[in-house]
């Protein structure tokens, strides 16, 4: 029977909770990185025994750490425990936790700052890697977003990292500006059909696609509608929490704007708002079911002022046909006095046959439906803030 | 050798005890301290002096000789007491509650 592994990152530390494909009894091993933030965990769809994590600290600043062994031990990519890490030179044989800003000539796209809250002009400042998005084809390779809003790939399983220039630097960069929760690059999404095409989110810029890889990009933010800016349909400057797509329709893209739930059926060219009978559309996360393409699912909050489930209830809402039409997921969740939000980062789906879906909440609960939404139980209640949650499904 | 002393995530990282002992070649700086720490535990690179800025994190602070030297630049000397390991030099993380 396969096994399903759910990688957690809270506020003070990273938990791995396992079961069988039956999803209901769980064991919880953790925390990991005790302490530390743990903006997110993922592992390689090639070996998934293979774990990244971003673990975090307004102190002491960023820490990679890689797992070989479906998260048992866990090193610093570069520095394993024990051996040299420094050559017959001295200097250090890896440096996985920098990430240096490319300014160089040689990019041809120098780019040093952004707006600030004040419309100023503000250097890019690199904070910590929100997202960690590894190949699809190569366990060595993965891909980082971070705050101050920037894409960097690594090749070498985490031990160095490069920036993808081309993102800030295709033209509106000096355009973006931080939303209340900082300029972040949340959402990687790997087109499963061609690497080469890929998406990222970036709050408070939008959604931005590339065809080649990586090297050069361009905004794909035609149809959004903020009012939270001067310029409502502006090209750039949209707060987009989270986008997902489904491996058999590469083309339609489904996305969680600060307010309204959006697709595309064009590859991000253009955006039609699906918001339907949500009772609201402000939200965080958004994910496709696993085997129902125009499956997808939300979780609305009250409003950008008030983080919390509409009328205390967690609902988690599932349209069947693509958007507009909704219906309220609640049996197992709370439907009294909730007022718990989930992040954008913290719902995910499984592949099993019966699709598990799975979302965490800032009160530290985990939740898991094992049949498509219609039935939840909570994996654990307790743990610190929740900021991220994945599922692997191992044979 | 210059004894420094850690505040718990570091020495978690570095999985050492809370004071450790390291060779720093003279001038004993707390740049030189702190190189040596890295080389010494690789996995503290970068979160005592930031990658960027080349400066010491803001919340973290350095203590030696019951005095505060956070904000003596970092390639001047260290006391005399703490660079011939009388006296520790504290690494110490700001606190903050709630």
């Amino acid at each position: 029977m396969s096994t399903v592994r759910v990688l957690v990152g809270t506020r003070k530390g990273a938990f791995i909770l396992t079961s069988d494909a039956t999803r209901q009894t769980w064991e919880v091993d953790g925390p990991h990185f005790a302490g530390w933030e743990v903006y997110h965990m993922k592992a390689s769809p090639v070996d998934p025994q293979r774990i990244y994590a971003s673990q975090t600290s307004d102190w002491f600043g960023q820490i990679i750490q890689r797992s070989n062994d479906g998260g048992k031990t866990w090193e610093q990519p570069g520095t394993p425990p024990g051996e040299a890490s420094v050559g017959e030179d001295g200097m250090p044989l890896a440096e996985s936790n920098k990430f240096v800003y490319d300014t160089s000539t040689g990019s041809g796209k120098p780019l040093t700052t952004h707006q600030w809250y004040d419309g100023t002009p503000h250097p890019w400042e690199f904070k910590r890697v929100w997202h960690l998005e590894p190949s699809l084809q190569d366990p060595d390779t993965v891909y980082a977003g971070v705050e101050d809003a920037a894409l960097f790939r690594s090749s070498d399983g985490g031990e160095n990292w490069q920036e993808l220039a081309g993102l800030r630097g295709h033209g509106t960069g000096k355009d973006w500006m931080p939303g209340a929760g900082g300029m972040c690059l949340h959402t990687i999404v790997l087109d499963p059909n061609d690497e080469q095409r890929m998406f990222a989110a970036i709050s408070a810029a939008g959604a931005f696609r590339s065809l080649d890889g990586g090297k050069t990009w361009r905004p794909i933010n035609k149809g959004l509608v903020s009012n939270t800016i001067p310029d409502p349909t502006a090209e750039v400057g949209h707060c987009v929490h989270r986008i997902d797509m489904h491996p058999s329709l590469p083309n339609v893209l489904y996305m969680q704007k600060h307010w309204d739930v959006m697709r595309s059926d064009d590859g991000g060219d253009s955006w039609t708002e699906v918001s339907g009978d949500l009772p609201s559309d402000f939200g965080f996360p958004i994910a496709v079911h696993a085997h129902e393409p125009e499956t997808i699912y939300v979780v609305p909050i009250k409003s950008d002022s008030e983080h919390y489930p509409p009328e205390g209830k967690l609902r988690v809402y599932r349209s069947r046909g693509g958007g507009n039409d909704w219906e309220a997921l609640t049996n197992g969740l709370p439907q009294e006095n909730c007022y718990v939000n989930v992040l954008r980062d913290a719902m995910c789906v499984d592949s099993l046959e019966s699709c598990g879906i799975y979302f965490g909440t800032t009160g530290g609960q985990v939740y898991c439906s094992a049949d498509s939404g219609d039935n939840w139980h909570a994996i654990v209640r307790d743990l610190p803030a929740v900021l991220s949650v994945e599922v692997q499904v191992i044979a | 050798m210059v004894r420094v002393q850690l505040p718990f995530h570091l020495r978690t990282l570095a999985a050492c005890d809370e004071e450790v002992a390291v060779e720093v070649p003279a001038p004993v700086t707390l740049l030189a301290t702190i190189r040596a720490l890295e080389n010494r535990f690789p996995t503290l690179r970068g979160t005592i002096v930031d990658y960027h800025t080349g400066q010491r994190r803001p919340k973290l602070r350095f203590f030696a000789c019951a005095e505060d030297i956070s904000l003596t630049p970092l390639q001047h000397a260290l006391p005399d007491e703490v660079s011939s390991g009388r006296e520790p030099l504290l690494i110490v993380g700001a606190i903050s509650g709630g």
